[in-house]
């Protein structure tokens, strides 16, 4: 008996000793941090690495000539610079992931939605004394508006590498067919208003028998995207310091109002459960990025326009992405060096087929034209270089994760024929309240 | 490893109890040699990240800031007065139930019926059991499609002049549309296990009861189930614990709405880490899951002498 207890405890033992050191063997993995383990010895070139959402193989080519020309300018600091693409839709969770396991990137692609959290946590360096120290950079030729997302007090956390306005695509044979005027007609004369899209919309799907106006990407779930109408009204989520909700406010109300009629009255827009690619030809409408643009194949005739007037202003919408090095991470300074490289004004000028930048002097139609061949000068002009000045960023907010959740299964309920709007937005405000003063 | 001996020169007691030790230490390392992979796997895989969780749990962990602080129970006393955690707790309830009801109930019916000696019984097999090999994601997208407001299985009922509901999008079917396209996924499965433990029943059995006069009815009552009942209780305790760990269909078919509606348990236990990065909170979350599955795996195999056949 005793012989068999003393088995028993040896067992027990050897199960615990076990136990213990594969905890600490997987913590120790899961740990580990800023120890040059991004390649490289102590004192000799080291490997850099940063996280994209992009799966562009042009994209990626062009991001690698100039890591190559980079490192053969460096060789003895950088010895490669690899690029990795995480899914676009798991981007920001792959990201924290990483950081989480003791992994971090040593450069990162951040969305707007995210810039205030990482902005805020500490997670990214000051970007500022690099690029102000790099010969040639040229910091004052950033727009200020666009690196305001980026900034807090005097330091600048991330480059906003991309800043693509938002437009609305028309599919102008579709609209011909319904006998609707065209929309550039409309633009022209100062008639291009939310109602007047929504009407022209509803025609060509009820002569079509497709979908007339999709705001893309929003899918009744990613909220932020109905910025790019809500603007119009005057309307905005939550205040300029972001500890008060405003989805109650009247602008809001009437805008959700405006949206849900043109749903579930008008037929103008699809509703939920219905998928309808604009760029596949089925839809009259969508409300976009101008990026998008490189989708069109000629199967149909389109032009693009700027965001429609509404009943309060025209108010420009840019989507805006930006490249942070992580603090944490283990090759900072020289990751920060390799950004100020990267975001040159001559390197730029290449990124800008792809990513228009917030440089000022690199915001006009003539060097756009050259990256984006299926835009006109005057699209480029009114859409582009005039949609950037002066716009706004969709929400964001240090809570945005927490929020953008607890919005949406607000939301949810409104996306009913009976809904009542009013009920729903002060529903939205109770849940948000306590979030955005988090 | 047996041992010979020499009749003409017999070892003494000494050494032959020498010579059983050896053997038995033989025989020990040659099973630890055997057991030590899965161990290892086991301590490296299973149990260390248990306990890491646990140890996790008692932390407020920021991985933006890179803080990790001890706050004790502070993550457990937050989530007994979470209201999401009581509706996803609620949620999964609701899911588990009517999965395990919904699932257990059709293989044993499926099995039943395609336990007969008819023509075209193994292509049925086939049919029923197929979708358990297909990939889940590629499923349930698929499924997504199909229960899309202009869906497919929309089209088809405005074929019959029904106009079917956006089954998604709605919180009064949302959930029920999860369970079904999990129940379609997995109940071959179950169907097998079902048709092995039927074909097992002596038909002997069957037979006395008939000559007895039972019909096929009281004699699938008081012959067949009695009999198939640890399988029963087996594949009970599989769809529980399995329903429990639900997340892919969640994830793609509703992200856990309308509302909350679809929000289960690991969902919940996701959001919290990836998303919202608490992940001192959703550790705390992910013990309390493998707690309820525990207790819940206990409690019926504690109270299978009251139904399990073979255990009375």
């Amino acid at each position: 008996m005793q012989h068999r207890m003393w088995r028993r405890s040896r067992r027990a033992r050897v199960f615990a000793t076990m136990s213990v050191l594969a905890t600490l063997t997987m913590s120790a993995c899961g740990s580990g941090s800023g120890d040059g383990s991004g390649g490289g010895s102590a004192d000799g070139p080291v490997d850099l690495r940063m996280t994209v959402w992009t799966a562009d193989e042009s994209q990626l080519a062009l991001f690698q000539e100039i890591a190559d020309a980079y490192v053969a300018e460096n060789a003895d600091t950088v010895s490669s610079v690899t690029f990795e693409t995480l899914p676009f839709e798991e981007y920001t969770t792959g990201l924290t992931t990483q950081i989480a396991g003791g992994n971090p990137p040593d450069l990162a692609w951040i969305f707007e939605s995210s810039a205030p959290e990482f902005v805020q946590s500490g997670a990214l360096m000051d970007l500022r004394p690099v690029l102000s120290e790099t010969e040639g950079y040229q910091v004052d030729d950033l727009d200020s508006d666009a690196l305001r997302l980026w900034e807090s007090d005097d330091a600048l956390y991330a480059y906003p590498f991309s800043n693509s306005p938002f437009g609305v695509f028309v599919n102008t044979d579709q609209l011909a067919a319904a006998g609707q005027p065209m929309p550039a007609e409309l633009v022209a004369d100062g008639t291009w208003t939310w109602d007047a899209a929504a009407d022209m919309a509803a025609a060509a799907a009820a002569k079509s028998g497709k979908s007339g106006l999709v705001v893309r990407d929003f899918n009744y779930s990613n909220w932020g995207n109905l910025a790019t109408i809500w603007n119009g009204w005057g309307a905005r989520p939550w205040s300029e310091d972001g500890t008060s909700c405003e989805f109650d406010s009247p602008e809001m109300v009437g805008a959700l109002s405006w949206f849900h009629e043109q749903v579930f009255t008008e037929s103008a827009i699809p509703g939920p459960g219905t998928t309808a690619d604009f760029f596949a030809g089925d839809a009259a409408m969508t409300v976009t990025q101008i990026s998008r643009a490189s989708a069109l194949d000629g199967s149909f005739g389109w032009d693009l326009l700027p965001l429609p007037a509404g009943p309060e202003q025209q108010q420009n919408v840019i989507g805006q992405a930006g490249i942070g090095v992580l603090a944490d991470g283990p090759n900072a300074e020289a990751a920060a060096d390799f950004l100020a490289y990267f975001t040159n004004p001559e390197n730029s000028e290449r990124l800008a087929q792809y990513f228009p930048p917030p440089r000022t002097s690199l915001l006009n139609a003539e060097t756009l034209k050259a990256a984006n061949p299926k835009l006109s000068a005057e699209q480029l002009q009114s859409v582009v270089v005039e949609g950037i000045q002066g716009a706004v960023t969709k929400p964001a907010h240090p809570n945005f994760a927490k929020l953008q959740q607890t919005i949406r299964a607000e939301l949810d309920s409104l996306w009913k024929a009976d809904a009542d709007v009013e009920a729903v937005t002060a529903s939205v405000c109770e849940a948000a309240t306590p979030l955005l003063s988090d | 490893m047996t041992s010979t001996i020499d009749a003409g020169s017999r070892p003494g007691p000494g050494r032959r109890t020498a010579r059983r030790r050896r053997a038995g230490l033989g025989d020990a390392l040659t099973g630890y040699a055997f057991v030590t992979p899965q161990l290892l796997g086991s301590a490296f895989f299973v149990i260390g990240p248990l306990i890491a969780v646990v140890w996790y749990s008692l932390h407020d962990w920021n991985v933006l800031a890179g803080t990790f602080t001890f706050s004790g129970a502070e993550n457990y006393e937050r989530l007994l007065s979470d209201p999401s955690f009581v509706d996803s707790l609620q949620a999964t309830g609701i899911f588990s139930a009517g999965l395990v009801v919904l699932n257990v109930s059709l293989a044993l019916a499926l099995a039943v019926m395609l336990n007969q000696r008819l023509p075209g019984t193994t292509t049925f097999r086939t049919f029923f059991f197929s979708p358990v090999v297909v990939s889940l994601v590629a499923w349930t997208i698929v499924w997504g499609f199909l229960l899309q407001a202009d869906g497919g299985i929309n089209g088809f009922l405005a074929e019959l002049g029904v106009d079917g509901p956006n089954w998604l999008r709605r919180e009064d079917t949302a959930m029920l549309s999860v369970v079904i396209v999990q129940v379609f996924k997995n109940v071959g499965l179950n169907m097998v296990l079902f048709l092995a433990a039927l074909q097992g029943v002596p038909r002997e059995l069957r037979e006395a009861a008939r000559v007895d006069g039972a019909n096929a009815w009281r004699s699938f009552w008081k012959i067949t189930m009695p009999l198939i009942s640890p399988t029963i209780l087996l594949v009970s305790i599989l769809t529980i614990v399995g329903s429990l760990q639900v997340f892919a269909q969640i994830a793609v078919l509703t992200q856990g709405g309308p509302g909350t509606s679809t929000t289960v348990l690991v969902y919940y236990l996701y959001q919290q880490a990836f998303e919202f990065k608490e992940f001192g909170y959703a550790s705390a979350v992910s013990v309390v899951l493998f707690l309820i599955v525990a207790v819940l795996t206990l409690v019926q195999w504690q109270t299978r002498k009251r139904w399990v056949f073979h255990e009375n």
